[in-house]
């Protein structure tokens, strides 16, 4: 049923969709934006985690008397105590704080913390072992579809083969931390959060479990965060530092600040799970997928995580034999957190590779074979379409061999695709949109923009709705004290923002309509907002510019609430998005260098807000993807039980000159009518398996792990 | 980082004069692009450091004689931009494959050579023999990038040093000053394979620092370096080759064979370079000196890549200069 609220329809839209320049990018690029690591208080002070330096045991004594001594030292908060035992190296033990940067180092490098060791175990791609050290545990065993022994015996050509990619960290771009300045009640703090709402609560739930500070109220803290560097799911919580700078704050009656050391931040603020596994898949003759059989290992540090979603796009139930096992391998290294599209990455490296190997022992072109098994997903329309404009963008047709580039000199070419799912339902949000009697219009939501575009979508959605322009909105996000707005995780962010934001506009707008009804002495109804101007549909000659019509206002200011969801309120979003890539590789089979000549995407996300922040979304995910698939691995020493590579320099990252050409479409105009639908994971989780592919069409066999490093490539090669 | 003195004097013997003659009191500051992360890490902790920046005379990249001299604190981009050093091609090369800017502007040709290894377990504590409870951590555990030759203990770790390889095969020399003058020798006699816990990978006393470099000309000289990286953004060579041919018509009269990457010093390969002399210098030469190269290869656990890519790198190095 048609709403007021509904999106303006394609002819009607003067700036949905279209290209429109990020509104912080100019601030960014001056160094105006502040963002939580910028935050440099009045006589604030510094703090810093001690950490724990072995892998598995018990503290049995800290002492902090030389600490305390050192100059600068200013006090210091227990996260654990005497007693207490440490699950993985980098555990936080205590926060302490000094009056620079300089002597915290050298004061937290003063404390002496001792611990009974306990057996560890870092190790996760050897399951065998893993298990002897009694590691292994059962995580899942399903069985769907037809009957799997009758499919087996029904598939003409088969493929069993080994796969798998190891754990990664998000290590964000700035590191996990804060600014609090605790003054009297209030506490104010400066966080590197995705949850800029869910923050307060989470605090005073951790202050008041300490019987020295006692009961903290929600409404005393107030978070601010109008710019933050990267969480891709692991900035959800206040986290032990946020808690204990927060004590060192009162402690100390200063501002502090605490934001985590690289080698922290990769050691304990973020992890993705492995996963590792043996994969059959069969199908008949023609092509047709008839069976998937997993038997998959990962960890996710000690308390395990979930598992990979497998088969993963292919795997309707009525059609295709399938059975997953999965196993939990705990082990002594810093705890998983969601990363960006969490378990998706693993099973698309987990179900496209094995498909393209079947593909090529099928000796069917994968776009064939991929299509041909449209229908087995959720989307087999979205799907077809997309594969057929990302092989036209990455030039499939002409450039695509049957595996192993034939061609002389020792580098080879390559294609491969893979296909991706998400959800991307909108999450809770409030909004509130005020019209100034001067013509000023503010967005006010306590959102957050993780990079991600947020500041320029409502600017989008608020001038579109009011016929303004995106310079004319204010959007006011980053702070807790605006209307409550949910977290940034699984792609919720944009569907739930806009929804809000359109509706507080169209409501906003309306009681401007009513005043400038009774001076243009025509009905609220017969008005438009448009081209900067509100006027009567009926008689052109009744017409005011937004200002004049703002200034009817005298000095009363309009508040437009919206809220997401809201039944009455049109359908403004959904969820459930297809994506394709497409990779182009070369690969130097006497190095085993693996280089990215261009990756294409293709993704549907309903209706697109803004197609360059959108667009930005899919370039970041391949960014990231080649990073995951060519060169990023969290190392650890079986001995030490240390991560060995907490650190940019062997924690690799390509530069700009490893990511090759991005060709990015977004599918508009097609499915426009479901509203809108997040972005962020889903271009996130193809990359890996496309790159894969890629190479193992360039080289003729398959690497089995990513990442692709040139041991690994080189191995393949000879065992070939 | 620990509390430091810091000094810069303005002539060579007054640094040196002002370095401890024991190891680890103290520390000379050229570029810092090594040693300040060093200190910040603990991993060096000097009580006083001691920067050349003063020092008269250890700046800029010039023609000597018929040769090159490049000052102790003449930085990577220096050599670069140097007219002086245009005739080494090798060395060029192996300065281009540092790819970071911020690195090659800050950090000094003489630091190149003498920045210590990058080994992990160097860099988070273990010691330069990696050493933890007794026992070396390296052969059973982590040593992707670590030695396939000259490996046979206790010291595991690679030379870091991008450019010595071209160094040494162009026959560079270099020049120390201690507190009681100067001395010179060939720049691969900088370089030793440690013995011990107290042993480092370079030769210097703790009290000496380095002048200048000097390279003979490379007239009637072919050259080339090959690094095998995995990133064009800033990434230490995998294994780098750098080869120098002397030819007598289209034959080779003198070769001279270096490898980084492969072993504690920059390993110059006898095997290799016989294996060039007499023949035209080109892939199938090259990838014969390649194999010659790493016949004694003794890769460790999980580096065997390593034996394979040091032939490519030779490879390819002879077909650059050839």
């Amino acid at each position: 049923m048609a709403t007021k609220y509904d999106w303006p329809a394609a002819d009607d839209r003067s700036l949905i969709g279209k290209r429109h320049n990020r509104v912080d990018g100019p601030a960014k690029a001056r160094g105006a934006a502040k963002y939580s690591y910028d935050r440099n208080l009045d006589g604030m002070l510094y703090g810093k985690l001690v950490t724990s330096t072995v892998p598995h045991g018990r503290i049995v004594g800290i002492d902090t008397s030389r600490a305390e001594k050192a100059p600068g030292y200013k006090g210091h908060v227990n996260i654990l105590n005497v007693g207490d035992e440490v699950q993985w190296a980098g555990t936080e033990i205590l926060a302490i704080c000094a009056d620079t940067e300089e002597h915290v180092r050298d004061v937290a490098a003063a404390v002496t913390v001792l611990y009974e060791s306990m057996p560890h175990w870092v190790k996760d791609e050897d399951v065998e072992k893993a298990g002897e050290a009694n590691r292994v545990k059962p995580a899942k065993d399903d069985t769907k579809g037809p009957d799997l022994e009758e499919a087996w015996k029904s598939a003409d050509a088969t493929v069993e083969g080994y796969y798998g990619l190891a754990v990664i960290t998000h290590c964000c771009l700035e590191p996990h931390g804060q600014v609090v300045d605790w003054t009297g009640d209030d506490i104010t703090v400066y966080a590197s959060t995705q949850a800029v709402a869910r923050i307060p609560g989470d605090l005073a739930n951790g202050l008041s479990r300490d019987e020295k500070i006692g009961t903290v109220a929600a409404d005393s803290i107030h978070v601010i965060t109008p710019y933050m560097g990267g969480g891709f799911g692991s900035k959800f919580n206040i986290d032990t530092w946020g808690i204990a700078c927060a004590k060192l704050s009162k402690m100390t009656g200063k501002p502090v600040k605490l934001m985590l050391d690289r080698d922290e931040e990769l050691m304990v603020a973020g992890g993705r799970p492995s996963d590792f596994g043996n994969i059959k898949v069969g199908a008949k003759k023609d092509g047709t997928l008839v069976a998937y059989e997993s038997e998959t290992w990962s960890t996710g540090g000690i308390a395990g995580r979930g598992s990979p979603p497998v088969p993963y796009v292919y795997n309707n139930e009525e059609r295709l034999a399938q059975k997953a096992r999965h196993l939990n391998v705990s082990t002594n290294i810093g705890p998983a957190r969601a990363w960006r599209a969490p378990n998706h990455p693993q099973a698309a490296v987990l179900t496209m590779c094995p498909m393209e190997d079947l593909a090529a022992k099928l000796d069917m072109n994968p776009v064939d074979f991929f299509k041909k098994n449209a229908d087995l997903t959720a989307r087999p329309e979205v799907y077809r379409y997309e594969i057929d404009k990302c092989a036209e963008m990455i030039g499939w047709a002409d450039k695509w061999h049957k595996r192993g580039d034939s061609g002389s000199g020792p580098v080879k070419r390559g294609l491969g695709m893979s296909l991706h799912t998400w959800g991307g339902r909108p999450h809770d949000s409030t909004c509130e949109v005020r019209i100034q009697p001067d013509g000023g219009v503010s967005v006010n939501t306590a959102s957050q923009d993780l990079g991600v575009g947020t500041y320029t979508t409502l600017s989008v959605v608020a001038a579109e709705t009011l016929g303004l322009q995106i310079p004319d909105i204010k959007v006011n996000i980053g702070s807790s004290k605006l209307p409550i707005s949910g977290a940034s995780g699984g792609s919720t962010t944009v569907g739930g923002t806009s929804a809000s934001t359109r509706r507080a506009t169209v409501n906003a707008l309306d009681e401007l309509k009513a005043v400038v009804a009774e001076a243009l002495e025509t009905e609220a109804d017969d008005l438009v907002a448009k081209d900067g101007k509100v006027f009567s549909k009926s008689d052109s000659s009744k017409s005011l510019t937004w200002a004049e019509a703002c200034r009817k206002l005298g000095n009363r200011t309009i508040t437009g609430q919206g809220k997401q969801p809201d039944r009455n309120g049109g359908k403004l979003n959904d969820s459930g998005v297809g994506g394709v890539q497409m990779a182009d590789v070369s690969v130097d089979v006497e190095t085993g260098v693996v280089s990215i000549n261009k990756i294409a995407a293709v993704q549907d996300v309903g209706l697109v807000i803004c197609l360059e922040q959108c667009e930005s979304q899919v370039y970041g995910s391949l960014i990231q993807g080649v990073a995951w698939a060519l060169y990023e691995e969290s190392i650890y020493d079986q001995t030490t039980g240390k991560m060995l590579n907490p650190d940019m320099e062997f924690y690799k990252l390509p530069g700009a000159g490893d990511i090759g050409e991005l060709e990015v479409h977004m599918v508009q105009n097609k499915y426009d009518d479901r509203g809108v639908i997040g972005i962020g994971e889903p271009p996130a989780i193809s990359p890996g398996a496309a790159i894969s592919n890629a190479v193992a069409n360039a080289i003729g066999v398959r690497v089995p792990t990513l990442p692709l490093t040139p041991d690994k490539v080189l191995a393949a090669l000879a065992n070939a | 980082m620990q509390n430091f003195e810091y000094i810069a004097p303005e002539s060579a013997i007054a640094a040196a004069q002002a370095l401890s003659p024991k190891p680890g009191l103290t520390a000379v500051l050229a570029g810092g692009t090594d040693l300040l992360s060093l200190m910040k890490e603990r991993v060096e902790t000097p009580t006083r450091v001691v920067s050349l920046r003063n020092v008269a005379g250890l700046r800029g990249v010039s023609k000597q004689g018929g040769g090159l001299r490049i000052g102790a604190m003449a930085t990577v981009q220096d050599l670069l931009d140097s007219k002086a050093a245009a005739g080494y091609a090798s060395l060029l090369q192996a300065a281009r494959g540092i790819t970071a800017p911020q690195v090659r502007a800050m950090g000094t040709v003489a630091g190149d050579l003498l920045q210590r290894p990058r080994c992990w377990y160097y860099r988070n504590g273990y010691g330069l023999l990696a050493m933890h409870d007794g026992k070396a951590l390296v052969p059973s555990g982590e040593n992707r990038y670590h030695a396939i030759l000259g490996n046979k203990g206790p010291a595991y770790f690679v030379s870091a040093s991008s450019l010595a390889p071209a160094l040494i095969s162009l026959g560079a020399q270099v020049t120390v000053a201690g507190p009681e003058g100067e001395r010179s020798m060939a720049v691969s006699d900088l370089f030793q394979i440690p013995s011990s816990a107290s042993e480092r990978e370079n030769t210097l006393e703790p009290n000496e620092i380095v002048t200048e470099i000097t390279v003979p000309s490379a007239s009637g000289w072919k050259t080339g370096t090959y690094e095998v990286r995995q990133r064009q953004l800033l990434d230490w060579p995998l294994v780098t080759a750098s080869v120098a041919l002397r030819m007598r018509g289209n034959r080779v009269s003198d070769a001279r064979v270096v490898l980084g990457h492969v072993a504690p010093i920059p390993w110059r390969s006898s095997e290799a370079e016989t294996a060039l002399n007499g023949q035209a210098a080109n892939e199938s030469s090259g990838e014969a000196a390649g194999k010659a190269a790493v016949a004694a290869a003794t890769p460790l656990s999980q580096n065997e890549a390593k034996v394979h890519l040091a032939t490519i790198a030779v490879k390819r190095a002879v077909a650059m200069a050839g």
